[in-house]
């Protein structure tokens, strides 16, 4: 478990004051993962080098199984920093560590007997599915062989809290999903408590329980997936699930109003458009939508187009009463949800045009 | 080829001449590293943004103790080095006595080396191994030494190629070795043969250093 405070930092730019961090709160029970998202800029690396006391926090706390960690000694901080383990974009491994040499460096660290490090070395090793890759060099590894080995580092020391800064976004989408995974068994497995910042939203639909909407060094929205996701006009459930832009459907209909639909767990069994449909005795066009499974509960986002002759007020109210998030929006300016956050994971290499 | 093997003064001073070399290209080495490398850790991690950053000492050393060092023409700070010579090994002649100003001359270059070589290891990597608890000494000892050792290899083995042309300039102030037997049979005595033996042993001797260097250098490179 832990549990961030009011978490403040500000940084000093000469005479100036830069808010880093505006009092962020949250916290992540035992067993679960929980994603922070945001875009550069939003305060993820400053919660990073907070979370991880390679920076001081100027105010909040840092609480892990009910140890503070913010208000640690300076003589107590390398312990403390034991109870978080890190993974990093990029993995960050030593080039002139094998394998399982860099699973061994935090052992080294406290000085384990070298049997003991062997035996939690091939452990680990094994654990994160990079059996008989002990000798490799990590230049000798693909991305995502890296990254395991990065996770399998960062969990020698038996943290309490697993830290992914940006863990997927160098790797391509399969590898991606790979490594998602693999976070998710070992979280079951381990009963970690979990934080993934990511700008990616692929990996908060994948692997989060919950998750937080990060900009400009405050927690803007939060809760649990299926929480976000079934409120209509909140940022997270337009990246949940995102809707492509349209323009309405000239010709079969006349030009009537637009309607966002959000359905979400049992009101996404109904049948819900046929019901409107012979309920009011009209026709609907559906422009976009979007269905998804988040947090283990079914999930439709839909943007229809009714025709101009219906009670559109009727039609919002009768949803509304079946539990169906409903609001009518402005035909002419219907915008993407995509440029928001990468829904899709994104293929590096591809767009880089490096395809080594 | 005849006359190489002929020549009275290449069979007699050869032998120790090349001898005289190597001690002092070897002692001066040794304590150029011994020195220079945790003179240049020091300089990496007392400045700015270092791992323990002390900008006043740091000025101090870098901006007055190297620099100055490294700015004086090391002809000059040879022969200034003189009574120093005299005072740590009792004689200002000999290989032993120009390994002093040699060491002195080389351990500022090489400290600037090894603090380049520090700062190109990753960021992420300290981070990294701060993130699992290191201390200072145990980020240096075992992330920035370890993950810039090629890169300190190839530093060394340009110092010491360096310590070669250095150590023929000390031969001509008492030091001996091939510098010596160049200037004073080469030179001054015309004596062609001994000149052309000397510059090829010496092209040989910095050959065989730089490839031996390389070598090492690549087979401790795991990137």
């Amino acid at each position: 478990m832990i549990t961030v405070t009011d978490l403040r930092k500000v940084y000093r730019q000469g005479k100036k004051e830069v808010v880093a961090l505006d009092g962020v709160s949250l916290s992540v029970p035992k067993g679960s993962i929980h994603g922070i998202i945001g875009h550069s800029g939003a305060g993820k690396s400053t919660l990073v080098r907070c979370l991880t006391l390679l920076d001081r926090p100027t105010s909040g706390s840092v609480n892990i199984d009910g140890t503070e960690l913010s208000s640690v000694r300076d003589s107590e901080i390398r312990a403390a920093r034991r109870r978080i383990g890190m993974v990093f974009q990029h993995a960050n491994l030593m080039d002139s560590r094998t394998a399982a040499g860099n699973v061994a460096h935090p052992l080294e660290l406290v000085k384990t007997p070298k049997d003991q490090t062997r035996a939690k070395v091939a452990e680990l090793l094994k654990l994160v599915g990079l059996e008989g890759f002990e000798n490799a060099y990590p230049s000798q590894l693909s991305g995502g062989q890296r990254q395991r080995v990065g996770i399998a580092r960062a969990l020698a020391s038996d943290p309490d809290v697993l830290l992914c800064d940006e863990p997927t976004s160098a790797l391509d989408p399969a590898t991606t999903d790979e490594i998602l995974d693999l976070i998710q068994d070992l979280t079951r497995r381990l009963q970690l408590t979990v934080l993934i910042i990511t700008h990616e939203m692929h990996v908060v639909k994948r692997v989060c329980g919950s998750v937080s909407l990060l900009a400009k060094g405050r927690v803007v929205e939060a809760g649990g997936l299926a929480e976000v996701a079934a409120e209509l006009d909140s940022k997270l459930a337009r990246a949940l699930l995102p809707l492509p832009a349209s323009e309405p459907i000239k010709g079969a209909l006349q030009a009537g109003p637009v309607l966002e639909i959000l359905f979400s767990g049992e009101s996404a069994k109904e049948p819900v458009l046929t019901s409107v449909a012979r309920h009011f005795d009209i026709d609907l066009n559906v422009l976009a939508g979007s269905v998804e499974t988040l947090g283990g509960q079914q999930f439709g986002h839909l943007r229809v187009q009714l025709a101009d002759n219906v009670d559109y007020d009727a039609v919002v109210g009768y949803l509304r009463d079946r539990g169906i998030g409903a609001k009518v929006v402005d035909a002419a300016v219907v915008p993407s949800d995509e440029d928001d956050f990468p829904s899709e994971p994104t293929d590096f290499a591809a767009e880089t045009g490096d395809l080594k | 080829m005849n006359e190489i093997f002929s020549n009275p003064v290449l069979a007699k001073a050869l032998p120790e001449a090349i001898v005289e070399t190597l001690q002092m290209v070897g002692i001066s080495a040794f304590f150029t590293v011994l020195v220079g490398l945790p003179l240049g850790v020091f300089l990496h991690a007392t400045a700015p943004g270092g791992l323990r950053p002390m900008p006043v000492v740091n000025r101090i050393v870098s901006d007055i103790v190297v620099n100055i060092t490294r700015s004086i023409p090391f002809a000059i700070l040879m022969v200034a080095l003189i009574p120093l010579a005299r005072l740590l090994v009792g004689t200002s002649l000999g290989p032993v006595a120009a390994s002093v100003s040699l060491s002195i001359g080389t351990i500022p270059f090489f400290a600037r080396l090894v603090e380049a070589c520090l700062r190109d290891v990753h960021h992420g990597k300290i981070d990294a191994a701060q993130v699992m608890g290191s201390t200072r000494m145990q980020v240096i000892n075992k992330v920035m030494l370890p993950e810039s050792l090629p890169a300190l290899v190839a530093a060394a083995t340009t110092t010491v190629v360096t310590l070669v042309g250095y150590s023929a300039m000390a031969g001509l102030v008492g030091g001996g070795g091939l510098g010596k037997l160049a200037y004073n049979y080469g030179f001054q005595r015309f004596d062609v043969t001994v000149m052309i033996v000397t510059i090829v042993l010496i092209i040989v001797l910095v050959q065989v250093i730089q490839l031996t260097g390389e070598r090492i250098s690549r087979s401790l490179d795991h990137r």
